[in-house]
């Protein structure tokens, strides 16, 4: 086992040299820098020449790439060309609400897509199971922008339940400690600020978690129908246990594997999507600052943002095999 | 099939199993036929403006009401599956192709070169789809092209990988080395033998891809990646249509709607050929 985990930690630092090598090279491959596409209208070339060779974009593509590594290897990222901010900095602004978007969304799939999943095959009724089956595939179909839209429309704009947009009320004081507002609130039991950041949150991650629930569903669903029929559930059976008791503590955790796979898969596209839903709600996560560093070609930015995604998918990745290990005592044993 | 089942509950597992299928296809054909042949569905020009006439709810005039320049919606809901619908399939279709390619060479050759492409693979594979075609159009620029294109990249791996599992098992099958001892070419046995034996687990996947490809597109386009603003797009007017959340909702409803309903018919004619083509899975209903 912990020989395994230092296996799979001597990949992370290859992983992540090839992912940002791919991003660095990337972005110079198309002509154009940044200086150039948003200053080219107010500067002559001396000018423009000058704040490249600030930025070392005058260099050859080798050197800047030698440079980039060696300060990655210290986590120096370096500055936001646009706006002179440290990388650094804006990664902790912009990643901890992210990261709380994506962690209560994938609760909400998980949640929302195991039990109709479970639903579907342990209550013996065809019209819960067809309208697990209509639903997961409804929910494969909708898009995730328009089903934010739908949500703010309803519980924003009609029953002015939610606010529209935003991580937090404008007027609201809070303290910044670790910029994961689930701590720093909770631990300066500040509850009005609490209270404010849960309905900024809630729609964006139900827009997220429902539209994802729907292969958790099906995932589910196929996988327990799957094990329903092996013998050890008719054994478990016939042994007269109760049916809960099969379900939940035979079935499930073999049905488990399949469905921690695919949660380690969704938390990717989870991230992917958060840059669709921190759009739609303007929430001020990694997915609107890529998005905007993306379109203002700002190197740094993009490198900076693409890396830490990378870091973070790698990580899911990493733990999803661990909880393999503790659920699926076949693999502890290296011979199998 | 148990005697006590009623004839009605014999019909709905008939239908179940069957026709929802082909009602998903059916209803697709249709949306590709309404978007091919747009001008003569579309009661009016989508592009014309009647400032006059802004901000109309659905009425027996306009079925779908009119957005903020007094554009006709249901006359840019038929038009706006185009650049979705065009770059999609051609995403998919070249997605295949190249993974095709990628697929074949990699489990006919085998060794190294397999283990290289397929690694690389994993890698793209990584990387979440909607984040790397995001990527790619950020490196290509903004435009509808581009997005196809940053789709169809992103799809390589799942063909690629697909076939060469497919590859692997049949270059061991008794006709293959059959044809090999008689003195076949390598390219007769990829063209004869390897790949029309590949092509049902292909569609399958592909009808897959192609709804998920839908989704992505309408997606780049939401976020501004893809075609101009105001181009009658599903994606685009689901956009302009946020900001008018308090003066007329059904101007994002409708393209959205769109979009659900195509998504969802494709789903369903994928679940159909699966279950028909792909004999492993028919009894699980998934």
């Amino acid at each position: 086992m912990i020989s395994y985990l230092l296996k799979r930690l001597i990949w992370l630092p290859i992983v992540l040299w090839a992912v940002s090598s791919l991003t660095f090279l990337a972005l110079r491959i198309v002509p154009g820098n940044p200086i150039q596409t948003v200053q080219n209208q107010v500067m002559d070339k001396s000018q423009l020449a000058q704040v490249e060779a600030v930025w070392g974009l005058n260099r050859p593509v080798s050197e800047q790439y030698l440079n980039f590594l060696s300060k990655l290897v210290r986590g120096d990222l370096g500055l936001a060309m646009s706006s002179g901010v440290p990388i650094r900095r804006m990664i902790f602004e912009r990643m901890p609400p992210t990261i709380e978007l994506a962690i209560v969304s994938l609760i909400i799939s998980t949640g929302i897509g195991v039990l109709s999943g479970v639903a579907s095959v342990a209550i013996r009724n065809r019209a819960i199971d067809y309208s697990v089956r209509t639903a997961s595939i409804l929910g494969l179909s909708l898009p995730l922008f328009w089903v934010g839209i739908m949500l703010i429309i309803v519980f924003s704009v009609n029953l002015r339940w939610t606010p529209t947009s935003g991580r937090i009320g404008a007027g609201v004081d809070y303290d910044v400690i670790t910029n994961f507002m689930f701590y720093d609130l909770i631990a300066t039991g500040n509850w009005a600020a609490f209270s404010s950041f849960l309905r900024h949150l809630v729609l964006p991650s139900v827009t997220i978690g429902l539209t994802s629930a729907g292969f958790v569903a099906r995932l589910t669903r196929s996988a327990m129908l799957e094990v329903m029929n092996s013998d050890y559930i008719r054994t478990a059976r016939a042994k007269g246990l109760y049916e809960r008791s099969v379900i939940w503590k035979h079935a499930m955790r073999n049905a488990m594997l399949p469905i921690i796979t695919l949660q380690g898969l969704q938390f990717g596209a989870i991230l992917g999507g958060a840059v669709i839903t921190e759009r739609v709600f303007s929430y001020p996560g990694m997915g609107t600052w890529l998005l905007d560093g993306i379109l203002e070609r700002d190197y740094s930015v993009v490198q900076g943002g693409i890396i830490f995604v990378a870091l973070a998918y790698v990580l899911m990745n990493m733990l999803v095999d661990i909880l393999y290990h503790v659920i699926d005592p076949r693999l502890r044993n290296p011979s199998n | 099939m148990r005697a006590d089942r009623t004839i009605g509950s014999r019909l709905g597992a008939y239908w179940r199993q069957y026709d929802i299928a082909l009602v998903g296809g059916a209803v697709f054909a249709f949306i590709l036929l309404v978007t091919i042949l747009a001008s003569a569905f579309a009661p009016y020009d989508p592009m014309a403006r009647n400032i006059k006439n802004r901000f109309a709810t659905p009425s027996t005039d306009y079925r779908f009401g009119t957005d903020q320049l007094g554009r006709d919606v249901l006359s840019r809901v038929i038009h706006g599956g185009r650049p979705i619908l065009a770059a999609s399939f051609t995403a998919v279709l070249s997605a295949l192709a190249v993974g095709t390619i990628i697929g074949v060479a990699g489990g006919y050759i085998g060794g190294w070169p397999d283990t290289a492409l397929m690694r690389l693979m994993d890698v793209m594979l990584s990387f979440p789809s909607i984040l790397l075609a995001i990527l790619i159009v950020a490196t290509l620029g903004v435009g509808l092209l581009n997005v196809t294109v940053a789709i169809g990249f992103a799809m390589v791996p799942v063909f690629a990988r697909l076939v060469r599992s497919i590859v692997i098992t049949l270059v061991y099958e008794e006709y293959v080395l059959a044809a090999r001892s008689l003195g076949a070419s390598d390219l007769h046995i990829i063209r004869k033998h390897i790949l029309p034996n590949m092509m049902p687990p292909i569609i399958v996947q592909a009808s897959a891809m192609l709804a998920v490809a839908i989704g992505v597109a309408s997606a780049l386009n939401f976020i501004g990646l893809g075609v101009e603003p105001g181009t009658p797009d599903w994606g685009m007017m689901v956009a302009e249509g946020q900001r008018l959340i308090f003066d007329a909702p059904h101007v994002p409803l409708f393209p959205g709607l769109a979009i659900t309903i195509t998504v969802l018919s494709v789903n369903y004619l994928g679940d159909g050929l699966r279950d028909h083509l792909d004999p492993r899975l028919r009894r699980q209903g998934i």
